[in-house]
């Protein structure tokens, strides 16, 4: 059977929004191959998820089912996915490129013989042969590339919040049980605690002030957490975000972590203060409604993307403009 | 106890850090152009430095091999004055531009060529294709565990230790030996190495080994290019910005007040 195939993901016991932006362009591609759209739930037990799915449409929705899919456990998923996808034979098979999807696709591509494009950002069908082309953001950003691969199933995963969630579909497909053949000896990394931690989610903030190299040292970042208050006040929820480097240099978690392999946020203001912008994390936060660097190299790349620019030392200028802004007007 | 083998993977590409006016694209070479020096892909070091914090508390031996059309020794003798015991140069004309698939192929011959291993470490992506699958479908071709993203190895009592993130937190998971790990940046960056111990290992260090398709037998047939059919440049991500002058922090700070107070 020839179809296009999409991973979906469950979250708080329904359909990960990640998963209808997959039904989205999922939709879109097998419109325009004239093939039918299916999508995969898989998990200990998962029928309501597989029902939500099936009323968006799709001609049909694999349920796997197994009490060892009890959690994300990789080695038990690629193996539930390699059987399932040798036996539906999809041409096309989409993951989102978050947590389960960036383990999982590269090691699928290689057992399943074929090329894998990860954090697609545009998807289409090439007319001459009807590959896949896969458009993806490469060089931290700086270049945007298109990629086309013989083989099958044509392999990619796709960037969360680019593709617009598909409606509510006409219809209701067909529910297909499956019953993966694994078990416990197929287990090779085994987990022993999973620990959850409190996380911020920057997605969530409406003021971003962050930090990079630029602030010397950890506590750098207490200076910021004022400010970050300060603006609470009057902006909402303001959050502390900053570059890879300062987790790199342990100042901070990485829960904090603006850029491609952090957070990708477009709050209303984003103040960067002692981050250089390194493309990698340009492409993280350009999208942001007004942004404000302050920085004492006047040459350096955040400036270039800045509405306003301060060319100075944060730690004279900051505790300033906190006294300015709490100043009652 | 016994020496541990740890295998890395690095690779040399020009660097992601660069300023934005040294990057351009070239749509008919299909090339991006990065106009500052060669570095090591920061995800890589930060694989190195994982293995270095093991090689701390243990008798272990550190392998650094480095894939490509043409590897330059002077940027990878970093790895060696870092703490790094040997380092392998992977290199021929054929190994332009390999897919993914192809890169580990090679990868996973000259790690079959060197001989025993118990760990292979490699950054989570690179920092020029920001593919993150080499790690991964290395680890499937040797047949080995694979954990991904961790932020912290450790050995204890001869087993492996790994957290591995999460998007709530961590995991705490183990695996035999030999295991495939890809390490996030959460692991810290390499170590700092003085400018004299490179100059001096650049001066002194002996020559290093570099192994062609003939040395790893493999053919050039196997090994397939990536599948890029078009290269542009990214929508202009620039926006006219207006600097805040004042003769002293203070005047600054007041005129950047100014511009919060009319954004409420």
């Amino acid at each position: 059977m020839s179809d296009v195939l999409i991973l979906g993901e469950v979250k708080e016991g329904s359909l990960d929004i990640r998963t209808l932006e997959l039904l989205g362009i999922g939709k879109k591609l097998a419109g325009d191959l004239g093939v039918g759209l299916s999508v995969m739930v898989m998990g200990e037990t998962v029928s309501g998820v597989a029902e939500q799915a099936a009323s968006y449409g799709p001609a049909r929705v694999y349920k796997l089912e197994h009490p060892l899919l009890h959690g994300f456990k990789p080695d038990l998923w690629l193996a539930s996915l390699e059987q399932a996808c040798r036996k539906i034979n999809p041409q096309i098979f989409l993951m989102s490129h978050g947590f389960i999807g960036m383990e999982v696709g590269p090691r699928l591509s290689y057992r399943l013989n074929t090329r894998l494009t990860t954090d697609c950002i545009d998807l289409s069908i090439n007319p001459e042969d009807g590959l896949l082309l896969r458009t993806k953001p490469v060089s931290g950003g700086n270049a945007i590339s298109v990629f086309k691969y013989p083989g099958e199933p044509q392999l990619a995963t796709v960037r969360g919040k680019v593709f617009a969630p598909a409606d509510a579909g006409d219809g209701r497909g067909e529910i297909v049980a499956m019953v993966p053949d694994i078990d416990e000896s197929m287990i090779r990394v085994k987990s022993l605690e999973i620990v959850e931690e409190e996380v911020v989610a920057l997605d969530k903030a409406d003021v971003v002030v962050a930090g990079g190299a630029g602030l010397g040292e950890a506590d750098g970042f207490e200076i910021l957490r004022s400010l970050s208050e300060t603006l609470g006040k009057s902006f909402g929820r303001a959050m502390i975000g900053c570059s890879r480097v300062a987790v790199d240099k342990g100042w901070i978690s990485s829960d904090h972590q603006v850029g491609l392999t952090g957070s990708l946020i477009s709050p209303d203001i984003y103040v960067a203060v002692g981050i250089s912008g390194a493309i990698q994390h340009l492409v993280g936060m350009v999208h942001s409604k007004k942004i404000i660097a302050i920085n004492t190299d006047p040459s350096c790349n955040m400036f270039k993307v800045a509405d306003y620019g301060v060319v100075e030392a944060y730690e004279k200028l900051v505790p300033t403009l906190i006294e300015k802004l709490e100043e009652p007007s | 106890m016994k020496e541990l083998r740890i295998i890395v993977c690095a690779k040399e590409i020009p660097d992601p850090e660069a300023p934005l006016s040294d990057v351009s694209v070239n749509p008919e070479t299909m090339e991006v152009i990065v106009d500052a020096p060669q570095v090591i892909s920061p995800f890589d070091e930060n694989a190195l430095e994982a293995a270095l914090r093991i090689k701390e508390d243990r008798d272990a031996k550190i392998t650094v091999l480095s894939l490509g059309k043409k590897v330059s020794d002077t940027v990878l003798r970093k790895t060696l004055a870092a703490g790094a015991d040997e380092l392998i140069l992977l290199q021929d004309t054929a190994f332009e531009r390999l897919d993914s698939y192809s890169t580990a192929a090679v990868l996973a011959e000259a790690i079959r060529k060197r001989g025993e291993y118990d760990l292979v470490l490699t950054g989570r992506q690179a920092g020029d294709w920001d593919s993150a699958q080499v790690g991964l479908i290395l680890g499937e071709m040797l047949g080995l565990p694979c954990i991904n993203l961790a932020r912290e190895i450790t050995i204890e009592d001869g087993k492996l230790l790994v957290k591995k993130n999460t998007p709530g937190g961590y995991e705490r998971v183990t695996a035999e030996m030999p295991v495939l790990v890809t390490v996030s940046n959460e692991v810290g960056e390499l170590r700092y190495i003085s400018r004299t111990k490179i100059l001096m290992m650049l001066r002194t260090g002996g020559s290093i080994p570099s192994w062609n398709t003939e040395a790893l037998g493999v053919t050039h047939e196997a090994l397939k290019k990536m599948g890029i059919v078009e290269l542009s440049s990214p929508p202009d991500m620039g926006r006219d910005c207006q600097f805040l002058e004042g003769a002293t922090p203070a005047e600054k700070a007041e005129k950047l007040a100014a511009v919060f107070k009319a954004l409420r």
